[in-house]
């Protein structure tokens, strides 16, 4: 995350040590801040020196890719961004219990892990309970028609005492679900009802697995790309509504 | 006259046991339509009494599909339509939806478009804090606090009229720097609201702080712990309420607030009254903000490079930023087209909101109305 900072503003120092200063007074609720707040800053540099040696060859140019041409690579980035292998201490954890199931990768200074299906309730936990992403920002999910896996669902993670943001996405089909993260984070809960209503894709184990936004009877799910922008119930309108179109 | 008398002794000697009314349990309708829902939130409450035992919220009656209409307007277009979901803090709004699209282009504003945008953004706050502010006293039973708050706000929505003839969906800033140039007397103008508005905050306390009615209907009322809040997702003022000290400015500096010299106030309890403080000590950041901004700055472009038509790389980038509310967040992800293939919003009130019902079970029902207003949500942003 200490990249994402980077990238916008090119010299990070001075501006970074506030944050530590001012997180130390975190109360009970989320310890190990004054530790971690620290690590935020010291850290891209201390990752840089830690993270290539147990990494291979392909490994070398993604530590240095994120932390260091942010400055001198800006003018070269545009020509054809691509998503390179992102690599710190926690996925060489992750990778290590959970194999070739998680594919990290960086784009534009944001780390996130494509995850197997499968893995997906362990591997949030991990992250909630382990790696102290205690703050699951937002969840959602992206349609893909043309896949035979048709949804990407990704979790937005942050966590107050490393001072970092990543997400998780994985792929699923369409009819399938998903195990639900409310259990893990309590505010999970209405941003899963928020990706039911607008995709129908459901989570097992939601304690209250209704539509959020539109009216419960209605039919469809309007963020799928099948559904046309001016599509809607028209007879949950007209029984409703009392009238013939809403538009 | 006497018969009634007589029956009603009677009820009260002969069957004590038995209630005149099952009233054990309790449920009730708020809203949509009610002046204290601060839009059309509907609220089921079940009660014992006059406590709460829980409660239900239900939204949607604003939806308009924001994301969905995003994924069919170009990059530039959508820009007027994020002004329209937190109504009172457009500019924010907009603000980081631009430097969402700005990091999918790997464009970065230049320097004095950064300063107007934090001028914009941190008059946008105080905006923002000063409507809760009147709203919220005025739901709780203090009407005067509406005017005075209304009469200072009109300052700054004067500053934005004059900058781009707008004064609630600014639509103030454009992908890639500003809308407009400055117009001349823009720093004079900010620096007068500076010299105005300090002694007003004063005001506003004076009026509040100490008030016995205030302190009686926010201290103890609708408490959430930095548990809770950091389970629930829950940020912004109501987060540091609760003693948390995190903001994005300082956390992960976006635009150009690492240049800014600003505490971040915090409380204790995180009850209402904490959540007041802690909004009163943001606007005089606020205002230490724009005083070392308007100072500062720079001559120069006000917009970067960027192609008249937008066509980003393929890929995904969420971006996000301290709004009045909380953590304001974008996530958009490009197929290379002039139009973003998904555009999501994650909005601070939405989120907040879901905090309603740990913070009001076992309070009484006044004070639900006082724990809405100090949630400070803007339906616009909650059913997007």
């Amino acid at each position: 995350m200490s990249d994402e900072i980077k990238s916008p503003l090119s010299p990070p120092p001075d501006g970074d040590p506030k944050p530590t200063a001012d997180q130390t007074t975190v109360p009970g609720g989320v310890k190990a801040t004054a530790s971690g707040s620290v690590q935020s800053d010291p850290k891209s540099p201390a990752e840089k020196p830690a993270s290539p040696p147990p990494s291979p060859v392909p490994a070398k140019p993604a530590s240095t890719a994120p932390a260091a041409p942010a400055k001198p690579a800006a003018p070269a980035k545009p020509a054809a961004p691509t998503p390179t292998p992102w690599d710190s201490p926690l996925v060489a954890k992750l990778r290590s219990s959970y194999g070739s199931g998680i594919e990290p990768l960086t784009y534009a200074g944001q780390n996130y892990m494509v995850v197997d299906r499968s893995l997906i309730p362990e591997i949030l936990q991990v992250l909630r309970n382990q790696e102290q992403f205690d703050y699951c920002v937002d969840i959602t999910a992206v349609h893909y028609p043309k896949r035979e896996k048709q949804f990407d669902v990704l979790w937005i993670l942050y966590s107050y005492a490393r001072n970092e943001r990543i997400r998780v996405t994985t792929q699923i089909g369409d009819g399938e679900s998903i195990p639900s993260s409310v259990p893990i984070w309590t505010g999970a809960n209405w941003l899963e009802r928020e990706v039911y209503d607008m995709f129908g894709i459901k989570f097992d184990g939601h304690p209250d697995m209704k539509r959020i936004l539109l009216p419960d009877g209605w039919k469809g799910h309007p963020l799928r790309k099948d559904y046309g922008i001016l599509q809607q119930d028209n007879e949950w309108v007209q029984i409703n509504l009392g009238i013939e179109s809403g538009q | 006259m006497t018969d009634q008398n007589s029956s009603l002794s009677h009820l009260d000697l002969e069957a004590p046991e038995k209630p005149f009314l099952d009233a054990n349990e309790l449920v009730i309708n708020m809203g949509p339509q009610h002046p204290a829902t601060h839009g059309v939130l509907r609220v089921i409450l079940r009660l014992d009494g006059e406590k709460v035992l829980g409660l239900e919220c239900v939204i949607g009656y604003l939806h308009r599909g924001v994301e969905k209409i995003g994924e069919h307007r170009t990059y530039t277009m959508f820009n007027p339509y994020v002004d329209r979901m937190d109504y009172v803090a457009a500019v924010s709004n907009g603000l980081g939806y631009c430097e969402t699209v700005e990091k999918l282009l790997n464009v970065e504003a230049p320097p004095r478009a950064q300063y107007v945008r934090v001028i914009l953004t941190e008059l946008n706050r105080i905006a923002s804090h000063q409507l809760w502010l009147g709203t919220h006293a005025l739901d709780i039973g203090a009407i005067t606090p509406l005017f005075y708050t209304f009469r200072d706000r009109e300052e700054i929505l004067k500053i934005y009229e004059k900058y781009c003839g707008a004064r609630l969906t600014t639509h103030a800033f454009r992908i890639g720097g500003l809308q407009y140039e400055t117009y001349a007397g823009f720093e004079k103008d900010v620096k007068n609201f500076l010299d105005f508005f300090r002694p007003k905050i004063d005001e506003y306390e004076e009026l509040l702080t100490t008030n016995r009615i205030w302190v009686e209907r926010t201290k103890n009322v609708g408490n959430i712990s930095a548990q809770d809040c950091i389970a629930l997702g829950v940020t912004g003022p109501v987060l540091r309420a609760s003693g948390v000290k995190w903001d994005l400015r300082k956390a992960q500096p976006y635009a150009n607030y690492k240049n800014f010299d600003f505490d971040i106030p915090i409380g204790q309890n995180g009850d209402t009254y904490d959540r007041y403080l802690v909004r009163m000590g943001e606007m005089r950041q606020s205002v230490r903000i724009l005083q070392q901004a308007v100072y500062a700055i720079p001559e120069g472009p006000i917009m970067a490079k960027v192609p008249k038509v937008m066509k980003p790389a393929v890929g995904e980038v969420y971006h996000s930023i301290e709004a009045p509310k909380g953590e304001l967040g974008y996530f958009i992800v490009s197929d290379g087209s002039t139009q973003p293939y998904r555009l999501r919003v994650r909005p601070p009130s939405f989120v907040n909101l879901q905090a309603l019902d740990v913070m009001c079970r076992g309070q009484l029902v006044a004070d639900v109305i006082a724990v809405i207003g100090t949630l400070d949500i803007v339906l616009g942003e909650v059913d997007r």
